[in-house]
């Protein structure tokens, strides 16, 4: 394998491993309620903005990405408690035009509370970069790898041992069901917004070192995760890594080897092609229509 | 989602006529050339959505790609004029019916796909548009854009804001009328038979495929008669226009307004697009108003503008009966 193989491979599996989480986030909303939310990429793009305004008021690296992904996980709750709580029974479209609305305020709010300019992190252990096979590999994609690694653990704990997480799963399955067992529907709503939130802001956290970050990132961030999401067959959980990590490098072999101006076309080509001949994701199930 | 009920002829009649008289009256208030362009851009915008209007409101298909078409319609126009020295009438109308062509064959596969999938594979087809149209600078000139000569009919140059404003909305008068007949004919019921119930309608003979299959190209042609009008009106374009941004204002333009109603789709994009001109005076704080009013709306008027209004004044007329 070539040194420049090696490196293409290595920086498709980082950005692939930010946009499963951002997907991760899309399924979590979406098994909960149906929304597409399309503030998904503001949340990345808090994480990352907060994380580097609070490093510059002078607080340690570790707890402003603390304090970013807690702050950013209050805002998830806020958009559920205050916008779709609200709009509850609505139809699933009008729905989604809020989480729309809910992404241009977060995107203004943030161009006021913080300013229009390109913003950087320090990476979390330096900058000298490591040689494998040829490539170089920074210490900060270790960081991401590891990060993502760990917190899709912590899902699949979350998801199978603890009550709150099997609530959710109940009602995605069948959200009347669960509400006959007991389960407040409410509540889920809640803690599936504040729980894509956090993944969404950690996702931001970890790759403003590497990529920077700005008011405006949200955009393609969110939807080259929801590209991800679809691809894994939306909802699906493993899916949704798998067509992060196959986006991802799929995007980095196409700009290193193919064109590096059509670098953003290349996850959605790849995406029609897989809705048109499989339209029901790499994990997805068929499922009929009742009338 | 309930499909939606058509509106008796009688009462989508009255709409078309308020509309005509809107149009005609309009000018009485329009003070400056800034306002009459801003009513141009309005009615650009509206015939767009009455046409998405027709694919998302009554054949149930959402389209997150719509300013793609938009984008297309406006570039094939305005390359084949300034490049190709074609007469800008004709390369209005080729470029219409090359979009309408397009969206024919890139209908076919993906509109067999539902939901956030369709919804995905649209967005996927106006990124690409937009990539595309910035990327290839050799024809387009690149994210800044290019010069559009001005339209002209049968020798006379097209120019000025009052003969641009009077051609403008004749022509939204005449979409929404061809848009109202239509949803009054058996196309348009067999669109809103999909829109119940894809299977049950297929189940009473209706083919989904070719139904879904026309919304789409109409709305699509309706998109690029738009996008090349506008071309040649401003005498420039830039790759924005073919965004995702503008796709999604066009989606918000209809549901603000009112799924499944013409008139709905109309005020839709009247509002919204005025409304970013009104709050440039509050100049920092514009995004942020621009998204609590789209959110306030939709919390509390989930069916949209005017057919919240209409029911409102349908039960204030029952009350004081």
């Amino acid at each position: 394998m070539s040194a420049q193989l090696v490196q293409f491979l290595l920086s498709g599996l980082t950005v692939g491993a930010i946009y499963a989480l951002v997907a991760l986030g899309f399924c979590i909303i979406y098994n909960a309620s149906h929304i597409i939310n399309f503030a998904q990429g503001e949340f990345v793009m808090i994480g990352g903005m907060a994380a580097a305004a609070f490093v510059d008021t002078g607080l340690p690296l570790p707890l402003a990405a603390l304090a970013a992904v807690g702050g950013a996980t209050l805002v998830g709750l806020a958009l559920e408690k205050l916008a779709v709580e609200p709009a509850r029974g609505a139809p699933v479209v009008t729905l989604i035009i809020i989480t729309i609305g809910a992404s241009i305020l977060l995107r203004g709010l943030a161009a006021l509370v913080w300013d229009k300019k390109i913003h950087s992190l320090p990476a979390f252990s330096g900058e000298t970069p490591l040689a494998i096979g040829g490539a170089t590999l920074l210490p900060q994609t270790l960081w991401v790898l590891g990060t993502t690694v760990l917190t899709v653990g912590l899902l699949w704990w979350f998801f199978n041992r603890t009550l709150t997480g099997k609530a959710i799963l109940a009602v995605s399955h069948n959200r009347l069901a669960a509400q006959l067992m007991g389960i407040s529907v409410r509540r889920v709503l809640l803690v599936s917004f504040g729980l894509s939130a956090a993944l969404g802001a950690l996702a931001g956290v970890l790759i403003a070192p590497i990529s920077f970050t700005s008011w405006d990132v949200g955009v393609m961030l969110g939807l080259k995760g929801f590209a991800a999401a679809i691809l894994g067959g939306m909802g699906s959980g493993p899916g949704a890594i798998a067509g992060g990590l196959v986006l991802g490098l799929v995007e980095a072999l196409g700009a290193g080897y193919l064109s590096s101006a059509y670098k953003d076309v290349f996850a959605f080509v790849i995406i029609l092609a897989a809705l048109v001949f499989l339209p029901d994701g790499l994990a997805g199930r068929r499922a009929a229509e009742r009338v | 989602m309930a499909s939606p009920a058509a509106a008796p002829p009688s009462a989508s009649r009255k709409g078309l006529a308020a509309l005509a008289v809107a149009v005609a009256l309009l000018p009485l208030a329009l003070p400056n050339n800034y306002t009459y362009d801003v009513a141009i851009l309005v009615g650009l915008n509206a015939i767009v959505c009455v046409g998405l209007n027709l694919l998302i409101g009554y054949a149930g298909q959402i389209s997150l790609g719509h300013a793609g078409f938009f984008g297309l319609g406006a570039y094939g126009s305005a390359i084949l004029a300034a490049r190709y020295g074609w007469p800008s009438l004709a390369a209005l109308c080729a470029s219409i019916g090359a979009v309408a062509l397009l969206a024919w064959a890139i209908g076919r596969p993906i509109l067999r796909l539902k939901g956030h999938a369709l919804a995905m594979a649209t967005l996927g087809l106006g990124i690409i548009v937009s990539v595309v149209l910035a990327t290839e600078d050799r024809y387009t000139g690149g994210p800044d854009g290019m010069s559009v000569p001005p339209l002209s009919i049968a020798g006379y140059a097209v120019t000025g804001e009052h003969t641009w404003y009077w051609i403008v909305g004749a022509l939204l008068v005449a979409t929404v009328w061809l848009a109202q007949n239509l949803i009054d004919s058996p196309r348009g019921r067999a669109w809103r038979a999909l829109h119940g119930s894809e299977v049950a309608a297929g189940a009473i003979g209706i083919d989904p495929a070719r139904h879904k299959l026309s919304a789409f190209v109409f709305s699509a042609a309706l998109a690029a008669a738009a996008g090349a009008l506008a071309a040649h009106y401003s005498g420039f374009i830039t790759p924005a226009k073919a965004s995702f941004m503008h796709s999604i204002e066009l989606v918000t333009m209809v549901v603000f307004g009112g799924m499944a109603s013409s008139l709905g789709a109309v005020v839709g994009a009247a509002v919204l697009t005025t409304l970013p001109q009104l709050l440039t005076v509050f100049k920092e704080y514009e995004m942020v108003l621009l998204g609590a009013v789209l959110m306030l709306t939709m919390i509390f008027m989930p069916q949209g503008l005017v057919p919240t209004l209409e029911k409102a004044l349908a039960a204030a007329r029952g009350k004081s009966r």
